[in-house]
C-alpha cells in the first residue's frame, strides 16, 4: 500500500512528487506515457509569468505570485535552465495605454514587483525589432523563461533519487474508493493507496469523475507554435505579448532558453485530448499576428512547429484541494496557464494539505540537489579536454546542430528515469532539436539506444507505443 | 597547437580530390578531417550506379567511385583522421576539432579547404502542418537506414519532392519490399535528373504528381496517411483538390542546403543564391588561403563535377602554400542574369584564366529551345543553343582567355537565358 499515488507526471505531478519526497512517505507516480513531461508540459510557451494577468483573488493570481520567485532557488538546486529575461505587453495606440494601466493596476493588486509602463523611445531601445506601430508597453522585469521539460525531468529525477517510485506506461483506467484507501486500476496492475493526487492535465476531469460526484469538465484548447533557427534567436530579448483578449494572453514572440525564437500560440477548442497536430490555418494565424509585434518575422528560418493543449476548465480557475465527497482524493486540476509558473507553489499548497491530513515526518536525508547532464556545447575548450580525457565518449559528437556528444546521450539513458526513446533522448540532450531536425543524429541515437537497452533496432521508438523508427529488415516482406 | 600546410575539412569526394591534387603539387603536410568512421562522404550510402560517367567513362556505384579516390589517398600516404568533428573555425585559419582519441584538437593551417558537403532540408523548412509522429524522415536518412543498416523505415511510402535522393529512394525502397504509392512535387517540373525519373519511377510504375504537395500529415503514433493537394502556378493550394493518401511513411526530398555552419563561424559571406560561400576562379573565398569545393559550395547533381572542381581547389591551395599563387589581371564580377539562379565562381581575375575557367550555374525554370548567352558588359560574346534546360541539371560554360583579348575594362560578366 502506497501512502500517496500521484496520477500524471507533468510539471505539476513532478513538482508535487519532489516536494513530498521530503517526507517519510511511500509515494508512487503513475504516468500513461513512456516518459515524464510528455503532456502539456512539453508544449507550451515556457514563460515564467510575472503575474499581472490573473484576476486578483483567484488561485491563479495567488499561485503565480508565489511561484515566480521560487524559480531561482529551484533552478539552482536542480540545475535546469532558467533566466529572467523580462516581458513586455505592447500596445499599438494611445487609447490602448488604458489597457496597460489596467494590467499594471491588476499586477499591483496581485502583489507583483518590478512593473512599469514604458514608452516608445525606451521600448525601441530595449527591443529594436518591434514594429513601428508600437506605442507603449507594460514592462515586467521578473518574467522569465525556462525549459519546461528539462525542469520536469529534473524534478522527477530528484524525486526518484529521494525514493519516489515512478511507474511509466501505466495508464489509469479506474479508481475505486474503499474504506480508508483507494484501489487504482492501471493497464498493468491494481495499486492500493491511502491518498490520490490528481495531476492528470487535460485528463484531470476523467480522473476526478471516477471518484467524485462533483463533475469537472475540461475542454482542451489547442495552441500552435513555430520554432525558429538559433540564428534569429536574438530577434527579441524579452517576451513580447500583445494586449490580452478574451481568449487569453494572445500570441507572443519570445526567445527560448536554448536560444531559438518561439512564436505562438493561437487558441482553438478541440475535442480530442491527444490531438497535438498543427494546422495550416493555425500556423498562418500565429505568424500573421506575430508580424504585428515584430517586423520581419523570418519565416524562412522556421525549423519546426508544435502544438499543446490547455486544460481549460469551465470553472476558469485552478481546482486545487480535496474533493468534497472523497476524502484523501486531492485535485490539482484545470491547471492551465500560468500552470508552469505556479507549479512550485501548487506543490507547496498540496504539501500543506498532505501535512494536515497525514501528518508525515520529515526525512533527515532528503537531498535537494540534482546535477544536470554536462552540456558539451556550453563547456570551455579546457573543460572539454578534461571531460574527454575522463570519458572518451564525450569526444564523439552525435548531433551536429546542437553539438551533443555520445557521452551526454549515454548519461541520459543511464540516469534514474533514463531515456528509452528518441524523443526522451531529445528532451534530455537536445539531440535532434536543431536546424536539421534529427536528419543526422537519429540514425546514431537509434544505434545507441539499441545497444544500451539491449533491444533489437526495430524495437526502438520515437515516443513509445507503435512509433517505431524502423519496421523490418530489408526484403523481409518479399517472399 | 599543431600546424599543417593544408587542412581539408570533410573526407567526401570533394575533400579527397582536393587532398590528392594538393599532394600532386608536392605538399607533404596535409590533414583530412572527417566526422564519419570512413572516408567517402555521402557516396558510401549511394549504392546505386551512375557515378563517374564523365571522369572514368564508366558507370560506377557510389562506393566504387569513392574507393578509387580513397585508394589514391592511401597510396599517397595522405594523413587523415576519422570520427573527428570540426566544431570551430576562424579567420586565422585555426580549426578546433574533437574525437575520442585526441580529445580536443586545435590546429593551425596555412591553407584550408572547406569540403563539408550538404544536408537535407527538413520538414520545418516547408512548415508542413499535421502530426509529429513516427514515419516522417528525409530521404537521405532513409537511405542510410536502408543501405547502411539494412532496415526499412516503413512499408507504404509517399515521397514529397522529386529531388534525386527521393527518386533513388523510391526505387530502393521498392526493391527492398516497400510499396511506394506516389511522388509529389510542388513545382510543375522535377528537380531531379531526367535519367532518375525514367529509371527510378517510370520503370517501376510509380506515379509522379507534379504541382502537388502534402498539406497535412495524419497519424497518432505512426503516420496513417497524408493529405495531398494540387497547387496553381503561384504554388497556392487549389481548394477542393485535397485527397487523402494512405501510407505509413513520408519521405522528404525537398532540397539540399550546403553545410556552412563552420564557414559562418569564420564570418565568410554566404551567397543567398547557392547557400555556399562566394569564391573566385581559384575556388578561394574572401579569406586568403581558404578554399571551398563540392556540395558545400553549391549543390551538385553529378559527383564528377565535384571532383573536377575540387582538384582545382586543392591545386590552388597548394600553390597558395608554396607562395606561387598570383592572381593577375582585373577582378570582374560574374552575375546571374535572367533565367539563371546563380553562378560559381562569382568573381574571375582576367589574367588568371589558364586555358579557360569553367563557370557552373543552374537555370531557374525549365526552358526549351533557348540560348545561353554570356555578356561582357553589354556585349554578347557567347550564344549557345540548348534544346532543354532544367533547374535539376547543372550547366557549365568555359570562359576562354581569348574572350578577354583586347578587352581590358570589362566590369561585369552576365550569364542569362535568352529566346534568341
Ligand atoms: C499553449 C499553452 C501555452 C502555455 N504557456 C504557459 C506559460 O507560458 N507559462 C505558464 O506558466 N504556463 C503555461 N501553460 C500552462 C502549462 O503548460 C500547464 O499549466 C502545465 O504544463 C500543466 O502541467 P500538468 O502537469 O498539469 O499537465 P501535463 O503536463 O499535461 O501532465 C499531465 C500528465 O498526466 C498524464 N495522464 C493523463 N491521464 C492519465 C491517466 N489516465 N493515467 C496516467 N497518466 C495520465 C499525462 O500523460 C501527462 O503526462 C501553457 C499551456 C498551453 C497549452
Ligand atoms: C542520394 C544521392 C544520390 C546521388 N546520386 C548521384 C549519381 O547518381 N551520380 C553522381 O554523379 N552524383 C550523385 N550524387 C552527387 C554526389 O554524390 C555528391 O555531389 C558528392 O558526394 C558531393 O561530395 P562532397 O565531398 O562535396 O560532399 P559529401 O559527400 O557530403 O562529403 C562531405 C563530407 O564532409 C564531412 N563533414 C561535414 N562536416 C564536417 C565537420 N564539421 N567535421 C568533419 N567532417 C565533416 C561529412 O561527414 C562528409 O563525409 C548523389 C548525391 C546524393 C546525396
Amino acid at each position: 500500500m502506497f501512502d500517496i499515488t500521484i496520477i500524471g507526471s507533468g510539471v505539476v505531478g513532478c513538482s508535487i512528487a519532489r516536494e513530498l519526497a521530503r517526507y517519510k512517505l511511500d509515494i508512487c507516480v503513475l504516468e500513461k506515457e513512456s516518459d515524464v513531461a510528455c503532456g502539456t508540459t512539453r508544449a507550451n510557451s515556457a514563460i515564467i509569468h510575472a503575474g499581472y494577468d490573473a484576476k486578483p483573488g483567484t488561485l491563479k493570481a495567488k499561485l503565480n505570485a508565489l511561484g515566480n520567485p521560487m524559480y531561482d532557488k529551484l533552478a539552482e538546486e536542480l540545475e535546469f535552465p532558467f533566466r529572467r529575461n523580462g516581458s513586455i505587453v505592447i500596445c499599438f495606440s494611445h487609447e490602448e495605454i488604458k489597457g496597460l494601466e489596467k494590467l499594471l493596476d491588476q499586477g499591483r493588486k496581485n502583489g507583483i514587483p518590478g512593473l512599469r509602463i514604458i514608452y516608445k523611445d525606451e521600448l525601441m531601445k530595449m527591443e529594436p525589432n518591434l514594429s513601428d506601430e508600437v506605442v507603449a508597453a507594460l514592462y515586467a522585469e521578473t518574467a522569465g523563461i525556462v525549459c519546461p521539460y528539462e525542469m520536469t525531468i529534473a524534478l522527477a529525477e530528484n524525486a526518484a533519487e529521494n525514493g519516489v517510485e515512478f511507474k511509466l506506461n501505466s495508464r489509469v483506467l479506474n479508481i475505486v474508493k474503499k474504506e480508508n484507501f483507494y484501489e487504482i486500476e492501471t493497464i498493468n496492475e491494481v495499486i492500493k493507496t491511502k491518498m490520490v493526487i490528481n495531476a492528470a492535465g487535460v485528463y484531470a476531469d476523467e480522473i476526478n469523475n471516477m471518484v467524485s460526484k462533483n463533475k469537472i469538465k475540461i475542454i482542451p484548447r489547442r495552441g500552435e507554435y513555430c520554432v525558429f533557427d538559433k540564428s534569429v534567436g536574438d530577434m527579441v530579448k524579452t517576451t513580447v505579448f500583445q494586449l490580452p483578449t478574451a481568449l487569453g494572453k494572445g500570441i507572443l514572440v519570445a526567445p527560448t532558453i536554448d536560444g531559438n525564437l518561439l512564436v505562438g500560440p493561437n487558441a482553438v477548442d478541440v475535442e480530442d485530448k491527444e490531438d497535438v497536430s498543427t494546422t495550416r490555418e493555425g500556423l498562418n494565424e500565429v505568424l500573421r499576428v506575430a508580424k504585428r509585434s515584430v517586423k520581419c518575422i523570418p519565416t524562412d528560418k522556421i525549423i519546426t512547429s508544435f502544438a499543446g493543449l490547455r486544460a481549460r476548465c469551465t470553472k476558469e480557475d485552478f481546482i486545487i484541494g480535496e474533493a468534497d465527497d472523497a476524502e484523501n482524493f486531492i485535485n490539482a486540476a484545470g491547471i492551465e496557464s500560468p500552470g508552469l509558473t505556479s507549479a512550485p507553489a501548487i506543490a507547496r499548497m498540496v504539501e500543506g494539505i498532505v501535512i494536515q491530513k497525514l501528518n508525515p515526518e520529515m526525512k533527515k536525508d532528503f537531498n535537494p540537489i540534482r546535477k544536470a547532464i554536462k552540456k558539451f556545447r556550453e563547456l570551455t575548450n579546457d573543460e572539454r579536454r578534461e571531460i574527454i580525457k575522463e570519458n572518451p565518449s564525450y569526444g564523439k559528437i552525435v548531433c551536429r546542430c546542437e553539438t551533443v556528444t555520445e557521452g551526454e546521450v549515454l548519461e541520459a539513458i543511464r540516469r534514474p528515469l533514463g531515456a528509452r526513446t528518441l524523443d526522451a533522448v531529445k528532451r534530455r540532450t537536445r539531440c535532434g532539436m536543431g536546424r536539421c531536425q534529427s536528419g543526422f543524429c537519429s540514425t546514431r541515437i537509434v544505434d545507441i539506444l539499441s545497444r544500451e537497452l539491449n533491444e533489437p533496432i526495430t524495437d526502438i521508438t520515437k515516443f513509445g507505443g507503435h512509433s517505431n523508427i524502423l519496421v523490418e529488415k530489408n526484403k523481409e516482406g518479399i517472399n | 597547437m599543431k600546424e599543417y600546410d593544408i587542412v581539408i575539412i570533410g573526407g567526401g569526394p570533394a575533400g579527397l580530390a582536393a587532398a590528392i591534387s594538393a599532394r600532386e603539387e608536392e605538399i607533404e603536410n596535409i590533414l583530412i578531417l572527417e566526422r564519419e568512421d570512413k572516408l567517402g562522404g555521402i557516396l558510401n550510402q549511394c549504392i546505386h550506379n551512375g557515378f563517374g560517367l564523365h571522369i572514368f567513362k564508366e558507370e560506377l556505384t557510389g562506393p566504387e567511385y569513392a574507393k578509387r579516390f580513397i585508394d589514391k589517398v592511401l597510396k599517397l600516404n595522405i594523413p587523415y583522421k576519422l570520427n573527428t568533428m570540426v566544431i570551430d573555425f576562424n579567420r586565422d585559419k585555426i580549426i578546433t576539432a574533437v574525437n575520442e582519441e585526441d580529445g580536443l584538437l586545435e590546429i593551425k593551417a596555412k591553407a584550408v579547404v572547406l569540403a563539408m558537403g550538404c544536408r537535407e532540408r527538413p520538414r520545418g523548412a516547408l512548415n508542413i502542418p499535421g502530426s509529429r509522429c513516427a514515419g516522417i524522415l528525409t530521404a537521405g536518412t532513409a537511405q542510410k537506414y536502408v543501405n547502411i543498416k539494412g532496415y526499412l523505415p516503413g512499408k507504404k511510402i509517399v515521397v514529397l519532392g522529386s529531388g534525386d535522393i527521393g527518386l533513388i529512394m523510391a526505387r530502393r525502397m521498392t526493391l527492398e519490399g516497400a510499396k511506394v504509392v506516389e511522388v509529389d512535387e510542388l513545382l510543375p517540373y522535377s528537380s531531379g535528373l531526367k535519367r532518375n525519373i525514367v529509371q527510378c519511377l517510370n520503370d517501376y510504375n510509380i506515379p509522379l504528381k507534379l504541382s502537388h504537395t502534402v498539406v497535412d500529415i495524419k497519424g497518432k503514433e505512426r503516420v496513417e496517411g497524408v493529405t495531398v493537394a494540387q497547387v496553381d502556378e503561384n504554388r497556392n493550394i487549389i481548394p477542393g483538390t485535397e485527397e487523402f493518401v494512405s501510407c505509413d511513411t513520408l519521405l522528404l526530398s525537398v532540397g539540399l542546403i550546403p553545410e556552412n555552419e563552420l564557414t559562418r563561424k569564420a564570418n565568410i559571406e554566404i551567397s543567398g543564391n547557392t547557400g555556399g560561400p562566394m569564391v573566385d576562379e581559384t575556388m578561394e573565398t574572401e579569406i586568403p588561403g581558404v578554399f571551398a569545393c563540392g556540395n558545400v559550395l553549391h549543390v551538385h547533381d553529378l559527383v564528377d563535377f565535384v571532383t573536377m572542381e575540387s582538384m582545382e581547389a586543392g591545386k590552388n591551395a597548394a600553390r597558395y602554400v608554396k607562395g606561387m599563387y598570383e592572381k593577375k589581371g582585373e577582378v570582374v564580377e560574374l552575375t546571374a542574369g535572367e533565367g539563371v539562379r546563380y553562378t560559381v565562381p562569382v568573381w574571375v581575375h582576367t589574367g588568371n584564366l589558364g586555358d579557360g575557367v569553367d563557370v557552373r550555374f543552374r537555370v531557374s525554370n525549365v526552358y526549351r529551345d533557348k540560348y545561353i548567352s554570356v555578356y561582357f558588359d553589354d556585349v554578347r560574346i557567347m550564344h549557345l543553343k540548348k534544346r532543354i534546360l532544367t533547374p535539376g541539371e547543372m550547366e557549365t560554360i568555359r570562359l576562354k582567355p581569348a574572350f578577354f583579348k583586347d578587352r581590358t575594362d570589362i566590369r561585369k560578366i552576365t550569364i542569362k537565358v535568352e529566346g534568341e
